[in-house]
């Protein structure tokens, strides 16, 4: 399979299953999308006919032309056959360890914001704070349940974190001992609305944190729309500058500003950019989860908007990368060398069976945005697994790239790896659907991501398969 | 002339010959960037 697009003076090819990336001209892009359903005479007067008028376009240029792209079909980087089925089966069958938790330390929250998915924080149910005692068995039980993994993620989660800072603290100073004694590697992360940051945080984390997940959402009066506090005060003015300090002490270490965009603010790239120019470097801003009948959920209208948008920030990048004040945008990172294997792309994020949340009581769900819901309970960190749960975690090792008819014939399913469980639950009821409106979002997002990659390249970037 | 400019990437195929060190993915492959 391949995928063919055009985003402003450039023609891009994607080969899905090699990974392999083209950028041809628009005489190559037509015989390209010819090439596997004609005749080489249909495509040679096909291509005479619409560059009539072109001197460099003739019989002994089109031959050319079907001898590379032949040439990288037999070097299996185009038409490429997919291959990977068996794969995705064994992926299945894997006995999966765990490799991350987000540990819940908090079920309260110093905000109100009234498009939360955590219901402002207790997750639809009681409030309260994880005590020392159950963060330090929630790491036990990561540890003991880790299998052959060192790298071991364990991200402070909430509700707000820093309500329950104390037991974070300790937590990550057990956490060092524990890595020590069972050789593992452990990265902590921590994500924050900003109120309770001080210098005490900053210093700790800058220590201890791999990355910090800084809640901001942009522009003033979009922030204060709906990050706002008990009594209805907008948080900007507060946060704002605490994130400056944060990030200015945070050297080269990890972070990321990262926003939610609504109905109301369709126009996000003036978000993304205004805390591009507040110099903030490290970005992301996402759609919105919540019910289709909330006021501030995305509508089918706003799509075409959404999208232009996506286009804007792409060339909006590319201008400041030639400037010299460039940014980077979560969704606009990619590796193209180093970018993950075949087996990660298949397999997905690993909620419910590498990756699961501890609720401050020690109860365990598939992932963040299934707390709440006791059909989705797994067990606790004290007994472990219930049978229920086990099933559970069987039913998510099921979902993956290959595992939805829907994903069958789509391009972007080796870099969305099916999409995102939580997600198709909440639309449609069942991990195994699809989310078509993410699906359509994530699609033109990787297409503006390659197109911001392939503006930036240098001639190491280029593949000499062809000669020169 | 040359049409076709084709940009290193890593070879999925290849990449089928799996270690489970990188984050869960609230980018990189730690293996082949070490």
């Amino acid at each position: 399979m391949i995928h063919c697009f055009k985003f402003d003076d450039k023609n891009i090819v994607l080969d899905v299953y090699s990974g392999s990336i083209h950028m041809v001209d628009e005489v190559a892009y037509d015989i390209i999308q010819m090439y596997e359903n004609n005749s080489r005479d249909e495509i040679v007067d096909a291509m005479l006919s619409k560059y009539a008028d072109r001197a460099d376009v003739n019989e002994a240029e089109i031959d050319e032309c079907l001898a590379d792209i032949e040439s990288l079909k037999e070097q299996g980087k185009l038409f490429t056959p997919d291959k990977y089925e068996k794969i995705a089966i064994d992926l299945k069958k894997r006995r999966y360890t765990l490799k991350a938790l987000c540990l819940h330390v908090a079920h309260t929250c110093n905000l109100n914001c009234s498009y939360c998915f955590a219901c402002q924080g207790n997750f639809h149910g009681e409030r309260g704070l994880m005590s020392y005692e159950t963060g330090k068995r929630a790491i036990d039980f990561l540890i003991e349940n880790s299998g052959y993994h060192k790298n071991l993620d364990i991200d402070f989660f909430g509700g707000e974190p820093l309500m329950n800072w104390e037991v974070c603290k300790k937590l990550v100073i057990y956490g060092r001992e524990q890595e020590k004694i069972h050789d593992k590697n452990i990265r902590f992360t921590l994500t924050t609305n900003g109120i309770n940051i001080n210098q005490d945080v900053i210093d700790f984390c800058n220590q201890e944190m791999h990355n910090v997940v800084l809640s901001l959402d942009g522009r003033k009066e979009v922030n204060d729309r709906f990050r706002v506090d008990i009594k209805g005060n907008g948080s900007y003015d507060r946060i704002v500058p605490k994130f400056k300090q944060f990030v200015e002490a945070r050297g080269n270490k990890s972070y990321y500003m990262r926003g939610t965009f609504t109905h109301f603010n369709t126009d996000f790239v003036n978000d993304i950019l205004h805390m591009a120019d507040l110099g903030f470097k490290e970005l992301s801003m996402e759609p919105v989860v919540t019910s289709p009948d909330s006021p501030s959920a995305l509508t089918e209208e706003d799509f075409p908007v959404l999208c232009e948008q996506y286009e804007r920030l792409a060339r909006e990048m590319i201008k400041r990368n030639e400037e010299g004040n460039g940014f980077t945008f979560y969704h606009y990172m990619l590796d193209l060398t180093c970018g993950p294997c075949i087996y990660k792309r298949i397999s997905g994020c690993g909620a419910g069976t590498e990756y699961m949340a501890v609720t401050p009581w020690g109860d365990l769900f598939p992932c963040h945005q299934f707390v709440g819901d006791e059909k989705c309970k797994l067990g606790n960190i004290w007994d472990g697994i219930s049978p229920e749960g086990k099933e559970l975690s069987y039913e998510f090792a099921q979902v993956n790239a290959y595992s939805r008819p829907a994903c069958k014939d789509c391009w972007a399913k080796l870099y969305c790896s099916g999409g995102c469980a939580a997600n198709s639950y909440h639309s449609g009821g069942k991990i195994t659907d699809i989310y078509d409106y993410g699906c359509r979002l994530f699609r033109k997002r990787i297409e503006c991501a390659l197109a911001v990659r392939l503006s930036n390249l240098s001639e190491d970037d280029i593949d000499k398969s062809l000669g020169d | 002339m040359t049409r076709i400019v084709t940009i290193k990437t890593r070879d999925l195929k290849e990449s089928a010959k799996g270690c489970g060190e990188c984050q869960t993915s609230k980018q990189a492959c730690e293996k082949v960037t070490k």
